[in-house]
C-alpha cells in the first residue's frame, strides 16, 4: 500500500470538489474492495475521500419508486421491509453475495463500483489490460474458468462480480449520480460497460462523478422471483453463473418477465430476447428450455469455461421453474 | 472412589484464554524496540537475481535495512554444504531462483506499513530461465530415491489375470494448509550469540535444533517460545526460509524483528500438499476376493529437496490381498518444497484406493461395504504381524447403522429427494499409531498443585487438556490443581506435534512421570511418616491429592507431606518411550466415513447432507476435544473432496487463486450435521493409556466417501478432485434437467 492522504467531507459538494482537485483520488465508503486493491498495489490512490459522512443512507418510498441511498449497507438493504416485500429478488441477490461480515460494510454504491475478481487483474506481476492498458490479457490464454462467455473482447474477458447488480439490472433500476456539472440519471443496464477496447473502464461514470442513489420503479414482481447462484462453495464464493428471474404470471400466462445473469459478462447480462420469447407464453418446462436456448446463443467460451454455456442453459431453466412455482 | 478423568468430555483448560484473547500467539509478543519486516518475493520461477536496487526503499520513511544475498550476515551452517545440492532452500546464500514467490529480500522498518510500502519499492532484475511447474508435462523428470523403493508381495501386476478388474487414474490438485494464523516469527538476538524466538511451530525443540545447526551456537543459547499456535495442519513442522531471513535481518540490525507473511505468501513459503496422479489397478474373483492390487503414484517436489510421504502406504496392508505392488515417484518442479498436510500421503492414497474399491464393487455387483468386509485384513499382510488392536469391522457396523446404509438403493442415480439426486458413499482410512520418545517434568508444590512441563506443542487438538486428564488419573490429583505447560524450548524434550502421536508420546511420558512422582511421595511417606512405615509404594492408595494406607485408616495430603518435611516442592523428571512392542505388532488407527449427498441435477452442485465418521483410535482421552478434532478433519476432507485447489498458471509459474476468496476452504454452509462415533476400546499394547492417534484418520479416506456418494447419486465417477459443479454438468444432458 502506498502512502495516501485522507479527507472526510461533510457535503456532496465538498466531496466532488475534493475529487476534482486530485487526479489520483478515490472515494471510499465500505472499502471492502478498494482496500484489497490498495494492498495488492492494483489501486494506488494518493488521496482517499471518505464519503461516509454524506447523507446518502436513506431508503424511502418516492411515490411508487423505491429510493435507495448510495451509502445504504448491503445487509441493511437486504433486510429492509420495503425491499423484502416489493423487491424480494434484490434481497435474495444481496444475501447471495459475499459474507455477512462483508455485507455489513459494503454499500450499494461500492457494490456497483467493485472491480472484477480476475486473478490477472489482481497480480501486478502478470499482464492485464484492465489494470495496465496494452499489457495484454492474462486470462485469454491463461486460466479462465471464471471468465466471461458473453460480450467479451480480445482485450478483456473479465466478469463483473456483483450479485446485487444482476438483480438491479433485471428490475430496470436507475442510477443517480452527481458531479461538478450537477446531477444525472443513468439506466442501470447502461451503467456498466462491456470491455471493448477500453477494458480499464468498468462503467460510464465520469471522473469526479459520485453515485448518490439507486431507484427501482414499481413492478409486479413480488411473487415469482428467483435468484439462483451456482458457485464452488456454499457461501462466500463468486458465481460461476447466477440467474435473476422475476415474472408476473396470471391465468397461467407469463405477462411480464425479466431475466439477467451474473458471472458471464463484464456487466450484468440482461436477456431481452429470452424475455421476449417468454412473454405471453405459458410457464412450462418446454417454454423455459426454449428461452434458455435463446439466451445462450452467441456464447463464446475459452479453454476452461466451456462448461458455463451448459451451466447457463441449465441454470436459466432451473431459475425460471423455481420462480414460476414460487 | 476417584472419578476417572480420561474418557470424559472435559473442557479445554485454555479455552477461556483462547476465546477471551488472553492466549498470546507468536505475533502478539512485543519485545522492546521491535522492528517490522516484509518480504520481497521472486516474480520469476527459475533463474538468477541479476541485481537488486534498494535505493528507493532505503530512502522511504522509517526503513532500517534491506537484507538480501548481497548483504546478509553469513549463515555458518551453509558452509557444511555445497550449494545446489538438495540442501533445501538456503535463503540469501546466493542469487539462484528456484520457484516463484521465493524470498529475494527482507525489508525492515519501524512500522509494518512502512516495511510493506518499502518492500514495494525494491527493484529486482532477473536473468530468467525456462521453468517447469506442470507435472503432467514433466513426467520425463520422474525419479525415485531410496525412501520410496518399489514394493511388492506375491506376483507383480497379478490384477491383470483376475476375472474382474478395475484400473483408473486419480488426480488430486495442490492443496494449501491455510490455517487462519499466518506464518512468521519474531527473532531477537539478545547478545551476538544468544537468540530468542517467538515462533509458530509444531515443535520448539526441532526449531532449536535447526537453528543450532545453521548458526552454530549452543543449544541453551537459543530460546524458542510457542505456547499457542493458531492452526498449522503440518505447515509448521519445520523451520522455513522466511524464518531464517528474519533471524538474519535481526542479526544484521541488532534489534528484534517481527515478520508475519501475507496470505498470498502462505501459498509459496510454507509448503503444501503436493499435487499427485495415481493409477490404481485391482482384480478380484467374481465373488469379491481381491487377487491383486497395483498402485503407482507420482507427486511433485521442489528442485532442492525430495519430499516423500505415505501415498502408497495404505495399499500395502489395508486389504487381505496376496499380490500387491506399488511404485512411488517424484517429479521435481520449480516450486517450493511440499510438507505434510493433515492426513498427509495417506489422505492422498486413500482417495485413489477407496475410490477404486468402490468402483470395483459396482463391477462385482457387491455392496461396497460388504466388499471391504470380505477383504478385511485380520492381520497385517505387509509385515505379517498381528495388529495391536483393530476394530475396523465394528466401526463399519456403527457407521452403516447411523447413516442408514441398509435403506440405500444400491443402483446409481436411483434415489431422489426434493428434486435432488441422493447418494450414499463410504470409505475407510488408516494411519500408523505411533509412539515416540518424550520427557516430562512433574513439580508438586507444597500447596498441593502439580505442574507438568514438556516442550510439546498444541496446534489445536487440546494437548494440555488431555495431559491434565492423564495426570489426574495416575496421581489422583483433581484436574483443577494440575497445569500442563508446553511450547517452551527450556522444557524437557518432546517431539513435534505431527503424525497423530502427541497423546501417545507425551501422554505416556506424563503417565510415567506421574507414577515416578507417586513413588517419590510414597518413599517420602514411608521414611518420614510413622503410619506409613510398614507399607510399600504399591500398597498405597492415591486419591484426591492424598496418600492413603491400604486399610484406609491413615491419610496424608500432599500438602501436609511436603510441609512436614519443609519441602517447597518435589520435582521428578522422566523420559518415556515404547519397548519392543512395535516389533511384535502392527499399530494403526482406523476410520470409517459415511456421507449422504444431494446433487442438483441441473447445476451439478453437491451439498453434503449428513456425515457419520467413526474412529477406531483406541481409548479416547477426551471425548469432547476428540470429537472436535474429528469434525475438523471432516471439514478438511470436505475441502479436499469438493472445494480446495490451488491453481497455477504454468506460463508464469504463479498461483492465480492465492487468497481466501478464491482458494475455497469450506465454510460453515458447506458443513452438514456431522456425527462422530468412537469404538473407544483400549489398544492393549501401544502405550499406558491404550490410545492410538486421531488427527490424521479424521481426514484420511473422507474425500473418497464423498466421491463415492456422488457416483451413487449421479452415476458419474469423478476421479479428479475437487468435485466442482462443472464436473457433474453432463448429468443434465443425459436426462431432462428440470424434473
Amino acid at each position: 500500500m502506498n502512502p495516501f492522504s485522507y479527507v472526510r467531507p461533510n457535503s456532496l459538494k465538498a466531496a466532488i470538489e475534493a475529487m476534482a482537485r486530485d487526479h489520483s483520488a478515490r472515494f471510499i465508503a465500505g472499502g471492502t474492495n478498494l482496500l484489497d486493491l490498495m494492498k495488492n498495489g492494483v489501486a494506488l490512490p494518493e488521496k482517499l475521500i471518505d464519503i461516509n459522512q454524506l447523507p446518502l443512507r436513506e431508503i424511502r418510498q418516492d411515490g411508487n419508486t423505491l429510493h435507495i441511498g448510495a451509502l445504504v449497507l448491503n445487509s441493511d438493504l437486504a433486510a429492509h421491509d420495503l425491499v423484502k416485500t416489493q423487491h424480494p429478488l434484490l434481497s435474495e441477490a444481496l444475501l447471495a453475495g459475499a459474507s455477512q461480515q462483508l455485507r455489513n460494510m459494503a454499500t450499494v454504491g461500492g457494490n456497483m463500483m467493485q472491480r472484477t475478481r480476475c486473478s490477472y487483474f489482481y497480480d501486478t506481476s502478470m499482464p492485464c489490460n484492465k489494470r495496465q492498458p496494452n499489457s495484454g490479457c492474462g486470462a485469454t490464454g491463461g486460466i479462465n474458468r471464471m471468465h466471461a462467455i458473453f460480450g467479451a473482447s480480445d482485450n478483456c474477458i473479465a466478469v463483473h462480480p456483483s450479485d446485487m447488480c444482476v438483480a438491479l439490472a433485471a428490475l430496470d433500476a436507475t442510477v443517480l449520480v452527481a458531479g461538478p456539472k450537477g446531477e444525472r440519471r443513468i439506466p442501470f443496464t447502461d451503467f456498466h460497460r462491456l470491455p471493448g477496447n477500453t477494458p480499464q473502464l468498468d462503467n460510464n461514470l465520469a471522473k469526479n462523478e459520485l453515485i448518490t442513489a439507486v431507484e427501482i420503479p414499481p413492478h409486479p414482481f413480488t411473487k415469482h422471483t428467483c435468484y439462483l447462484k451456482v458457485r464452488d462453495r456454499a457461501s462466500y464464493a463468486f458465481a460461476l453463473v447466477s440467474v435473476a428471474v422475476a415474472m408476473d404470471i396470471s391465468d397461467n400466462v407469463i405477462r411480464n418477465v425479466r431475466i439477467a445473469m451474473g458471472g458471464v459478462a463484464h456487466k450484468p447480462w440482461r436477456l431481452p430476447d429470452a424475455e421476449k420469447a417468454l412473454t405471453g407464453k405459458t410457464p412450462t418446462s418446454d417454454n423455459f428450455r426454449l428461452a434458455a436456448n435463446i439466451a445462450i446463443q452467441g456464447a463464446k467460451t475459452y479453454a476452461h469455461n466451456g462448461f458455463k454455456k451448459e451451466l447457463a442453459f441449465n441454470s436459466i431453466q432451473t431459475a425460471l421453474l423455481k420462480a414460476a412455482t414460487a | 472412589m476417584k472419578k476417572q478423568q480420561t474418557g470424559q468430555p472435559m473442557n479445554r483448560v485454555d479455552g477461556r484464554l483462547k476465546v477471551t484473547g488472553g492466549a498470546k500467539y507468536f505475533a502478539d509478543h512485543q519485545p522492546a524496540d521491535m522492528q517490522y519486516a516484509a518480504l520481497v518475493c521472486s516474480t520469476i520461477s527459475c533463474g538468477a537475481i541479476a541485481g537488486i536496487n534498494a535505493t528507493k526503499a532505503l530512502r522511504a520513511p522509517g526503513v532500517v535495512d534491506v537484507v538480501s544475498h548481497l548483504n546478509a550476515p553469513p549463515v555458518p551452517g551453509y558452509k557444511k554444504t555445497t550449494p545446489g545440492n538438495k540442501n533445501g532452500l538456503q535463503i540469501f546464500r546466493d542469487n539462484r531462483i528456484y520457484s516463484n514467490g521465493q524470498p529475494v529480500a527482507i525489508v525492515v522498518a519501524n512500522t509494518l506499513e512502512r516495511a510493506v510500502y518499502a518492500a514495494s519499492l525494491v527493484e529486482v532484475q532477473y536473468n530468467q530461465e525456462t521453468h517447469y511447474t506442470n507435472m503432467e508435462a514433466s513426467m520425463d523428470k520422474a525419479f525415485q530415491n531410496n525412501r520410496m523403493k518399489d514394493y511388492s508381495r506375491g506376483e507383480i501386476n497379478a490384477w491383470q489375470k483376475a476375472p474382474v478388474t478395475h484400473s483408473a487414474q486419480y488426480t488430486i490438485p495442490l492443496e494449501v494448509h491455510n490455517p487462519m494464523e499466518l506464518a512468521g516469527i519474531i527473532a531477537h538476538w539478545t547478545t551476538p550469540d544468544n537468540l530468542t524466538l517467538y515462533a509458530k511451530t509444531q515443535g520448539v525443540k526441532s526449531v532449536q535444533e535447526t537453528i543450532q545447526e545453521l548458526f552454530e551456537i549452543p543449544e541453551q543459547n537459543i530460546t524458542v517460545h510457542s505456547r499457542f499456535v493458531g492452526g498449522a495442519f503440518g505447515m509448521a513442522l519445520r523451520v522455513w526460509p522466511l524464518e531464517i531471513a528474519t533471524i538474519l535481518a535481526a542479526k544484521k540490525i541488532r534489534k528484534p524483528v517481527k515478520l508475519v507473511i501475507t496470505r498470498e505468501q502462505m501459498f509459496t513459503l510454507v509448503g503444501y500438499r503436493p499435487n499427485s496422479s495415481q493409477k490404481i489397478s485391482m482384480g478380484a474373483t467374481p465373488d469379491g476376493k481381491l487377487t491383486g492390487i497395483t498402485h503407482e503414484a507420482v507427486a511433485i517436489t521442489s528442485p532442492y529437496e525430495d519430499f516423500t510421504e505415505g501415498i502408497v502406504a495404505m495399499t500395502k496392508f489395508m486389504y487381505d490381498c496376496p499380490n500387491v505392488n506399488t511404485r512411488y515417484q517424484l517429479v521435481p518442479l520449480n516450486m517450493s518444497t511440499p510438507i505434510w498436510m493433515r492426513g498427509p500421503g495417506e489422505a492422498t492414497g486413500s482417495f485413489a484406493l477407496e475410490s477404486a474399491i468402490d468402483e470395483l464393487s459396482y463391477k462385482l455387483k457387491i455392496d461396497p461395504l460388504q466388499l471391504r468386509i470380505l477383504n478385511h485384513a485380520d492381520t497385517d499382510p505387509e509385515r505379517n504381524l498381528p495388529f495391536s488392536s483393530k476394530y475396523l469391522k465394528e466401526a463399519y457396523q456403527i457407521g452403516a447403522e447411523k447413516i442408514g446404509w441398509s435403506s440405500r438403493n444400491p443402483v446409481p442415480r436411483s434415489m431422489q429427494e426434493n428434486g435432488m439426486l441422493v447418494g450414499y458413499g463410504m470409505s475407510s482410512g488408516t494411519f500408523g499409531a505411533y509412539r515416540g520418545k518424550a520427557t516430562v517434568s512433574a513439580i508438586l508444590k507444597s500447596d498441593g498443585t502439580l505442574t507438568l512441563q514438556s516442550a510439546a506443542a498444541d496446534i489445536g487438538p487440546g494437548t494440555a487438556t488431555a495431559m491434565v486428564q492423564i495426570a489426574a488419573d495416575v496421581t489422583g490429583i483433581t484436574p483443577d490443581k494440575i497445569t500442563f505447560m508446553l511450547g517452551e524450548s527450556t522444557f524437557p524434550y518432546a517431539p513435534e506435534q505431527g503424525g497423530s502421536a502427541t497423546v501417545s508420546t507425551v501422554g505416556s511420558a506424563v503417565s510415567d512421570v506421574c507414577h515416578a512422582l507417586l513413588k517419590e511421595l510414597a518413599n517420602l511417606a514411608i521414611s518420614q511418616v510413622p503410619a506409613f512405615k510398614q507399607t510399600t509404594p504399591e500398597l498405597i492408595i492415591y486419591e484426591d491429592g492424598q496418600l492413603i494406607t491400604a486399610d484406609r485408616q491413615t491419610k496424608i495430603t500432599h500438602e501436609a507431606l511436603l510441609q512436614q518435611q519443609k519441602l517447597p516442592e518435589v520435582k521428578v523428571t522422566a523420559t518415556s518411550q515404547g519397548g519392543d512392542e512395535r516389533k511384535k505388532y502392527s499399530m494403526y488407527s482406523f476410520s470409517v466415513h459415511f456421507a449422504k449427498v444431494h446433487v442438483h441435477p441441473a447445476t451439478g452442485v453437491v451439498r453434503i447432507q449428513h456425515i457419520v465418521s467413526v474412529a477406531d483410535a483406541g481409548a479416547i482421552v477426551n471425548t469432547k476435544t476428540a470429537r472436535s478434532q474429528m469434525i475438523g478433519g471432516v471439514v478438511g476432507g470436505i475441502g479436499m473432496a469438493l472445494t480446495e485447489e490451488a491453481i497455477l498458471d504454468h506460463r508464469f509459474g504463479r498461483f492465480i487463486n492465492n487468497n481466501y476468496a478464491d482458494y475455497h476452504v469450506p465454510v460453515n454452509a458447506d458443513t452438514p450435521p456431522t456425527d462422530v462415533y468412537f469404538v473407544n476400546k483400549k489398544d492393549p499394547h501401544i502405550n499406558p493409556m491404550g490410545s492410538k492417534g486421531l488427527g490424521e484418520i479424521a481426514l484420511i479416506g473422507f474425500a473418497a466417501a464423498v466421491s463415492n456418494a456422488v457416483f451413487h447419486a449421479t452415476g458419474i465417477r469423478v476421479r479428479d478432485l475437487p468435485i466442482t459443479p462443472d464436473k457433474l454438468l453432463h448429468i443434465a444432458s443425459t436426462e431432462n434437467a428440470t424434473t
